[in-house]
C-alpha cells in the first residue's frame, strides 16, 4: 500500500513512521524542510535508508502533489496545522485523484463533524481530548 | 439585501463600505483583533470579530438569512471554505470568492466556488486587451449562465476577413455584437457589414465554442 502524509508534524511523522515499519509504501510532503529531522528522530537508519520519501513543498500545490506521489497514494493522511487546508486539500485529494481512503485532521469539532457528513473521513482531536478531559473531571474523587 | 463580507482586509473593508452606502445590509467579519478594532471605528456595529471559517462565527453574523456570502480573505484555502460552507450547508444562494493566487482557480472550480475572482487574472486580461497582436480576449466568463463574450482580432488571411458578416460561418449559439476597425470608433454591425483585416470583432457565444469561432478568424483557419 502506498501511503501519503501531508504535513510531518508530531501526528504526521508518527504516523508515516509506523505505516513504513508496518512494510507500506511511504511518501511525506510537507513545506518546511526540517521537518524532515522529526522523521529521523530516534531512529536507527535516516528516512531515506529506512526507505521513506520526503517532498518539501506545499500541499495545495498540485505540482508538490505530484512530485509526492498522490496519483499512486492508495492512502492520503492530511495532518497539517492548518484546518482550512487539510480539509481542502482533502477534498482535492478525494474529487481530482479519487483516492478512497483519505483521512484529514481537523481540530475544530463543528467542521470536524459536518465534513464527515459530507464524505470525509475526519479525526478531530480535540473532542478526543474534550472527551477525555469530562471523563478525568467527572470521575469519584476518593477521599 | 443581506451581505455577509469575510475578511477586512483592503478588499473587504472597501466592500462593506460600499455596500453600506449602497443602503445595504452587512456584516463584515474579521478575525485579527487589531484589524477589527481599527475597521470597528469606522463601520460600528457592522463588523463582527472571528474566524470566518467557523461556523458558529458564521451562525452569530446570521448567515442562514444572508443573501449574499462574499469570502475576500488573504487565504484562498479560508474562502474556498466559507463559501464550500456557506452554500452546502446554509443554502445560501449566492456566493463569491476571492482567488488569492490564480494557480489555485482549479481548486475552486473542481469544488464548485464560484464565482471566484482573481485580481491577478483580471489585470493579465486587461493587459492582453492592450497588448496588439494577441489573438483572443476573454471580456466576460459567466459560467453559471453559460455566457461568454471574447474579442478577435482579424487576421490578413482569415477566413472571415473581407467577408460580410451574413457570409462567416460562425457555429450556432454564437453572434458577433461589435465591431472594432483600427483606430475608429466600435459599432454594431448589420448582416451586410465587411468585416476587413485589423479589426477586432466581440462576439457573444456558448461556452465550448471558442475553437470554431476562433478559426475562422485566425490566418488561413488555423485553430488559434
Amino acid at each position: 500500500m502506498m501511503v501519503l502524509v501531508v504535513g510531518a508534524g508530531r501526528v504526521g511523522s508518527a504516523v508515516a513512521k509506523s505505516a513504513l515499519a508496518a512494510g507500506h509504501t511511504v511518501s511525506v510532503l510537507d513545506e518546511d524542510p526540517l521537518s524532515h529531522e522529526r522523521l529521523d528522530a530516534g531512529q536507527t537508519t535516516s528516512w531515506e535508508d529506512a526507505g521513506g520519501r520526503f517532498t518539501v513543498g506545499t500541499a495545495i500545490e498540485i505540482d508538490a502533489l505530484m512530485a509526492a506521489g498522490i496519483e499512486e497514494a492508495d492512502v492520503f493522511i492530511c495532518s497539517t496545522d492548518g484546518d482550512n487546508t487539510n480539509l481542502t486539500v482533502a477534498q482535492i485529494a478525494q474529487k481530482r485523484f479519487g483516492i478512497q481512503r483519505v483521512i484529514v485532521r481537523v481540530l475544530d469539532p463543528a467542521r470536524s463533524e459536518w465534513y464527515a457528513e459530507q464524505g470525509l473521513n475526519t479525526i478531530c482531536p480535540t473532542k478526543i481530548a474534550i472527551e477525555m478531559f469530562k471523563n478525568a473531571v467527572l470521575e469519584p474523587v476518593e477521599r | 439585501m443581506y451581505v455577509i463580507v469575510v475578511g477586512g482586509g483592503k478588499v473587504g473593508l472597501n466592500l462593506g463600505r460600499e455596500l453600506i452606502r449602497n443602503d445595504q445590509e452587512v456584516t463584515l467579519v474579521e478575525q485579527d483583533r487589531r484589524t477589527y478594532l481599527r475597521i470597528e471605528q469606522e463601520l460600528e456595529h457592522a463588523v463582527q470579530y472571528g474566524d470566518g471559517t467557523e461556523l458558529w462565527v458564521l451562525e452569530r453574523a446570521g448567515i442562514q438569512r444572508a443573501d449574499l456570502v462574499v469570502a475576500v480573505t488573504g487565504d484562498d484555502e479560508d474562502n474556498i471554505l466559507i463559501c464550500q460552507v456557506a452554500k452546502e450547508k446554509y443554502l445560501c444562494e449566492r456566493i463569491i470568492a476571492r482567488c488569492n493566487n490564480p494557480r489555485n482557480l482549479q481548486h475552486f472550480k473542481l469544488l464548485g466556488i464560484g464565482p471566484a475572482v482573481s485580481a491577478t487574472d483580471l489585470i493579465l486580461n486587461l493587459i492582453e486587451h492592450e497588448v496588439p497582436g494577441h489573438g483572443l480576449v476573454h471580456l466576460l466568463d459567466l459560467p453559471d449562465e453559460k455566457l461568454e463574450i471574447i474579442e478577435v482580432e482579424v487576421d490578413a488571411g482569415a477566413p472571415a476577413a473581407g467577408m460580410q458578416v451574413s457570409e462567416i460561418r460562425l457555429p450556432e449559439g454564437s453572434l458577433i455584437i461589435s465591431v472594432l476597425p483600427r483606430g475608429k470608433a466600435g459599432f454594431v454591425p448589420t448582416s451586410d457589414t465587411v468585416i476587413q483585416a485589423g479589426d477586432e470583432v466581440l462576439i457573444v457565444l456558448d461556452p465550448g465554442l471558442e475553437q470554431a469561432i476562433t478559426s475562422q478568424f485566425a490566418p488561413n483557419g488555423a485553430h488559434g
